[in-house]
């Protein structure tokens, strides 16, 4: 039976943060949503210390079997999700990841140290996309700093803290293994892929100028970053990348993943999640082999 | 009223043209009557990524009529393909499958719902975004609601949704009035013309105006109803992924700041609570 870091999940397919609102699509749905939930855990937005609007439109953009986003995590900020958002997401029948980002290690402090009093929380992602503002760094592009910033934050809960891979680095294995050394209980990749678009007038089509990649587009270079990060470290790692059916899943749980989660995919169909699940439960083969030999080393 | 949870497959009925656009009709054996106002996402069943890997997310489509129908309900849009997404969804064949998720989003209120005293409503649509007017008039019409219906088209190729304002016998609905930029019908220029000239000249200030169309055409509209302190509601139109709060895509400035999810926050939106209406 997969699990999160011990606790037993009923599937191996959760949801990628920032892909699904379960408190909007309870009000859109109803309670079909929490009779058959499409993930065996539920991966919240990444929640800031203080509220955040977002990233003005224009947003999103549709690309080859892929979208661009900067959405600039909007969100209710710690005290607005503790008190609006947590009540209702612990009434889903899955146990609950909170992701949480912040741009210093005594921020992410006070978001793990709070969001791990909540005993309706099973498990800690941290977004590590951002800079740190004393160092100007983004954190998970750099291993020391990833070592660092998990090493700050492991004493303050024994609750699983899993660190959220960027892939915009050319060697992901190597911050998945400084995030272990700080204390990780498992890493999760990938995170968007930066990337550009241009509208039919030449101006960047989105107003941010730039934003994320993600969708099947994505897939072949997650399922490589996977392989090398399930090489190098012996941690739990969580597979993504623009899966969207049993088939793509398998190639993820093949390339050494406990889990895999969708994102992308959440959009075209809301109830992707227990599809892929229903598909890779019936895939002839469900071979879950880790650490396979890397043939470019 | 929620949606039915997930995407299904939905049957074309009937695809035909109107103008430069085309009306196509789904058979959907599950989901409730929707409302005006609400749209579906929509996404070919087979050869969606027809252009080279596109369209890839379904689109969000308004309904321009609904109603029962043998085995469930007929759901009708109105589409102009201008884009690989749109151009398919023009394609359909009878018979073929669609991926359907909806109702969605809220719908239009009843003139006292928006406004007490209201005696009416006013129904201002430009182009492509003529079709939640059609749903919302012929409820209204059914109802007794007095009724003006002002429509603007650019020229004869885009005034394909204006059958849905016929009646039976094919004539327009003596409650519409046109205006077109090339002067083929109707009054010569912009349908906020004659919105303006009501205003004018009578006592429209105690309706209610109801208005889906160009984001240009929907700030004209909402300055004048600010001006006149009528009361509107705006259906707004926003790159959408997901339809259902999940992407945060469908961003649109709220006048204090901030934003609203368009997809469960609207689409139709108060005027005064929307900021201006981007427009180029």
């Amino acid at each position: 039976m997969p699990d999160l870091c011990g606790t037993p999940l009923a599937h191996p397919v959760i949801n990628a943060s920032g892909t699904y609102d379960a408190i909007a699509a309870r009000r859109v749905f109803g309670d079909a949503l929490l009779a058959d939930f499409p993930f065996s855990a539920f991966v919240s937005k990444t929640i800031t210390p203080e509220p955040r609007a977002g990233n003005e439109p224009r947003r999103i953009w549709e690309t080859p079997t892929g979208m661009i986003n900067s959405i600039g995590l909007p969100n209710k900020g710690l005290e607005g999700f503790l008190a609006e958002d947590l009540p209702q997401l612990a009434e889903l029948p899955v146990p609950l990841v909170v992701s949480v980002m912040a741009t210093s290690k005594e921020l992410f402090a006070r978001l793990v140290g709070a969001v791990a009093e909540r005993e309706e929380v099973a498990a800690i992602e941290l977004n590590v996309s951002c800079p740190n503002v004393h160092s100007g760094l983004i954190v998970g592009e750099q291993p020391a700093e990833t070592e660092a910033l998990t090493e700050a934050l492991r004493p303050l809960t024994e609750k699983p803290l899993i660190i959220k891979l960027t892939p915009n680095v050319a060697d992901p294995a190597a911050v998945a293994v400084a995030a272990g050394e700080g204390g990780a209980d498992a890493v999760s990749l990938i995170n968007t892929l930066k990337a550009s678009a241009f509208d039919a007038t030449g101006e960047p089509a989105l107003a941010a100028g730039h934003g994320g990649l993600s969708g099947p587009a994505v897939r072949p270079i997650a399922l490589q970053q996977l392989r090398a990060v399930t090489a190098a470290v012996a941690i739990p790692v969580i597979g993504m990348g623009g899966i969207s059916n049993g088939a793509d899943a398998a190639e993820f749980l093949a390339a050494g993943a406990s889990l895999v989660a969708v994102g992308t995919e959440n959009f075209r169909d809301p109830r992707a999640g227990s599809r892929i699940a229903a598909e890779l439960g019936s895939a002839p083969q469900r071979a879950v082999v880790a650490h396979l030999p890397l043939d470019l080393e | 009223m929620t949606a039915p949870f997930g995407r299904r497959l939905c049957e074309v009925a009937e695809n035909r043209v109107t103008g430069g656009y085309r009306v196509f009709s789904l058979l959907d054996r599950e989901g409730p009557e929707p409302l005006p106002g609400q749209f579906y996402m929509l996404a070919a069943g087979r050869h969606w990524a027809h252009r080279g890997g596109r369209p890839f997310l379904p689109r969000a489509i308004s309904v321009a009529e609904a109603g029962p129908a043998a085995n469930g309900v007929r759901l009708d849009f109105l589409v102009e393909g201008v884009g690989p997404g749109t151009e398919r969804l023009c394609l359909f064949e009878e018979g073929e499958t669609v991926w359907v998720t909806g109702p969605l989003g809220n719908s239009f209120s009843e003139p006292r719902e928006v406004s007490p005293g209201a005696a009416g409503a006013v129904l201002v649509g430009g182009g492509i975004g003529v079709a939640p007017l059609a749903f919302l008039r012929r409820g209204f019409a059914e109802r007794g609601v007095p009724l003006r219906v002002l429509l603007g088209f650019r020229d004869r190729v885009h005034q394909g949704g204006l059958e849905l304002f016929c009646g039976a016998g094919g004539d327009l609905c003596p409650e519409v009035r046109l205006a077109s930029e090339d002067g083929h019908a109707g009054h010569r220029g912009y349908v906020t013309d004659l919105l303006a000239a009501i205003f004018a000249g009578d006592d429209a200030t105690s309706a209610v105006v109801y208005s889906c169309g160009p984001p240009a055409m929907l700030e004209a509209v909402r300055v004048l109803c600010a001006e006149r302190g009528v009361a509107c509601e705006l259906a707004l139109e926003s790159p959408m992924a997901c339809g259902f709060g999940a992407c945060f895509g469908c961003a649109v400035p709220k006048p204090e700041g901030g934003y609203i999810r368009l997809c469960v926050d609207g689409p139709v939106v108060q005027g005064d609570r929307v900021a201006e209406v981007a427009h180029a």
